[in-house]
């Protein structure tokens, strides 16, 4: 953490501190802290099984902590009441990695989940709205009322990320949002991610192994190894960080192709 | 309770009409979020009304303080239906974030989609039974493909026994035989207790108690026996292999299956099918035994009757045609449990809404045509007189 280049005051959106979890006897993330700032896309990358998505997880909620606290929008998630977590969901949006839409649901109908669970809108309203969702995404408008084992799967992740849009949230987290599709494809997707950054103001919090994602949309790339954050800073950071794993993923020969 | 937490967080936006002449203002302040959408949409619709007979429209965003999508599709839904009256709208005073999100909504709607529209009650309900109709015709005719290709399959093994699944079958079998004992025994114990005691009763009224044992020991080895194993089985193993079956074809293994050159008939359906046909007419005989042993119990701490006079009276009663059948019927229901429960699940499409309405369909179906089948073997045994 010690390499960022300025000290930063920008607003911290999600703050992770201290946070430990392991599986029995096995130890996934140790004492972790972790800042995001307002508006701005970091890019999560370790190698496979080091426990990415187990601090998502975690961070959202969905695994039990040893220890730690995580803090979003200045605000405790864990400890908090029924009520002021509800209002703190109501703020983010998640994209999981396999899309996890609704599968008895149409696209439509998976957009407008959380606003029929949290809001009073009228039905017209409401369809107007997921349309203007699936617009932005990038569907097509007969995509709306296809059920998701119609949809590819390039097609899930933007449909996905339009059910993660829904309420407009301010921070999203992504779990591999490009794994899976090609490589013109995975980049419509990140141009897609930073501009809804631009036009929304979101903050992203991204898991990804796709060295084009980072190289080309995050403000921030930040390496979790031996269970806890091993740097985070702008990608320069990391072409200058001396450690065997972080040398080889954006120093290696791919990283090197992509830089030419 | 989260709607009023939203509430209280805000006070919503508003539009304020400004008239000179033939031109309108349209000052919009305030947030324009989603939480307000409804409140915001009438006042959207209000002012629309109201500009009347304008001939341009000014819609200022000066003061709008917070815009997010909704905000931003409301307000270019404003400007449209302004648009749509013949009055020229202009928007004013909008900054740089507004006009990226007002130019995204304009974008991402081109106005061209409807919702699809229901079908009219009765137009519907005639679709939707005819509908119903093809699709029994065409359940039939998978059903006869699919004991086709089971019977094809089955054919390989038996001329080349050592090509056959049968590590597949007897774990089948484990599960659907043997792990069913004790369910089967219990239940068939209990009925068989219960119709005794109810014989007794309703016997004793002519001074004929001692016949109940006659009574429940033909029923129980001509009908209850293999009718309550079969629907319990159809129940326990139908759903079980249609829900895996099922969630197999979910996650496309079984087309892994056919790519590696796995047949799904032999590999999914043929296994389970045999496995039934094996135990159920030994679940059928462990039901028979266990309803006798019910019916014991109930004579003798009813009607007295010590258990080697019920065995005497059980032995008098049936000849070895009444245990056969019973178990006569058992592999066919087998056959049908099996082959309609595989068939749906193969016919599990890619929701978990579809995965339910198999399974159940699969249970439902079974059911039903246990009966029906038990109900022509009574036809055919009555008129051969067996």
């Amino acid at each position: 953490m010690d390499a960022v280049a300025a000290p930063d005051t920008r607003e911290v959106v999600l703050r992770v501190r201290d946070v430990s979890v392991s599986f029995g006897a096995k130890c996934i993330l140790e004492h972790l802290d972790l800042d995001v700032y307002r508006s701005e896309i970091l890019g999560f990358v370790g190698p496979s099984g080091s426990g990415k998505s187990v601090l998502l997880r975690a961070v959202l909620g969905l695994v039990a902590k040893q220890s730690g606290s995580v803090e979003v929008f200045g605000q405790r998630y864990d400890g908090a009441s029924v009520a002021e977590q509800i209002a703190i969901e109501r703020r983010w949006g998640v994209l999981f990695q396999h899309g996890a839409l609704f599968s008895s649901l149409t696209v439509r109908q998976n957009i407008q989940v959380p606003m029929r669970e949290y809001l009073d809108l009228p039905q017209s309203l409401m369809d107007e709205l997921a349309m203007v969702k699936i617009g932005m995404v990038g569907l097509s408008p007969d995509a709306a009322d296809k059920y998701p084992s119609e949809l590819s799967g390039g097609m899930i992740k933007r449909a996905s990320l339009a059910r993660a849009l829904s309420l407009d949230p301010e921070i999203v987290f992504l779990d591999e949002p490009t794994s899976g599709l090609d490589p013109i494809g995975a980049g419509e997707f990140d141009d897609l991610i930073a501009g809804l950054k631009e036009t929304l103001g979101l903050t992203v919090f991204m898991v990804t192994h796709d060295l084009d994602s980072l190289f080309s949309v995050c403000d921030r790339v930040a390496v979790l190894g031996d269970r806890k954050v091993l740097v985070a800073g702008p990608i320069e950071t990391m072409l200058t960080f001396d450690h065997p794993w972080v040398k080889a993923y954006f120093r290696g020969e791919r990283a090197q192709r992509r830089a030419i | 309770m989260a709607e009023q937490i939203l509430d209280s967080q805000r006070s919503s936006g508003t539009i304020r009409m400004e008239r000179s002449g033939e031109a309108v203002r349209l000052v919009v302040d305030g947030p324009w979020t989603i939480a307000d959408g409804r409140r915001l949409e009438e006042r959207v619709k209000a002012s629309v009304g109201a500009a009347g007979a304008a001939k341009s429209a000014v819609i200022a965003l000066g003061e709008v303080d917070r815009l997010d999508t909704a905000g931003a599709w409301l307000l270019t839904r404003l400007g449209r239906d302004l648009a749509a009256k013949g009055i020229a709208v202009e928007f004013a005073e909008v900054d740089e974030g507004h006009k990226i999100l007002l130019d995204a909504a304009r974008e991402a709607v081109d106005g061209s989609y409807r919702p699809r529209q229901s079908q009219g009650t009765l137009i519907g309900y005639v679709d939707r039974l005819g509908a119903n109709m093809i699709q029994i015709g065409e359940d039939f005719v998978r059903g006869v493909i699919f004991l086709g290709a089971a019977v094809t399959s089955l054919g390989t093994w038996v001329s080349r026994p050592w090509a056959g699944r049968w590590i597949s079958v007897v774990h089948q079998m484990d599960r659907t035989g043997v792990q069913a004992i004790p369910i089967i025994a219990l239940m068939s114990l209990l009925i068989g207790a219960t119709i005794c005691q109810q014989s007794i009763f309703q016997l004793r009224q002519f001074g004929a108690d001692a016949l109940a044992v006659d009574l429940v020991a033909i029923l129980v080895l001509r009908e209850i026996g293999v009718l309550l194993t079969a629907i319990m089985v159809a129940g326990r193993s139908g759903s079980a292999f249609t829900a895996e079956i099922g969630s197999m074809k979910m996650r496309e293994e079984v087309d892994a299956m056919r790519v590696i050159g796995l047949e799904p008939v032999e590999v999914l359906v043929l296994p389970r099918v045999v496995a039934l046909i094996v135990t159920l007419p030994l679940l059928t005989f462990v039901s028979d035994i266990a309803g006798l042993f019910g019916a014991g119990l109930v004579s003798w701490s009813y009607a007295g009757m010590p258990p080697a006079t019920f065995i005497e009276r059980v032995r008098e009663a049936i000849g070895l045609n009444t245990y056969l059948v019973g178990l006569i019927k058992a592999p066919a229901m087998a056959l049908i449990i099996g082959l309609i429960s595989t068939v749906e699940g193969l016919a599990v499409k890619g929701s978990a809404e579809s995965l339910g309405i198999h399974t159940t369909a699969a249970v439902v179906k079974s059911i039903f045509m246990v009966i029906v089948v038990d109900g022509l073997f009574a036809i055919f045994f009555a008129s051969i007189g067996y």
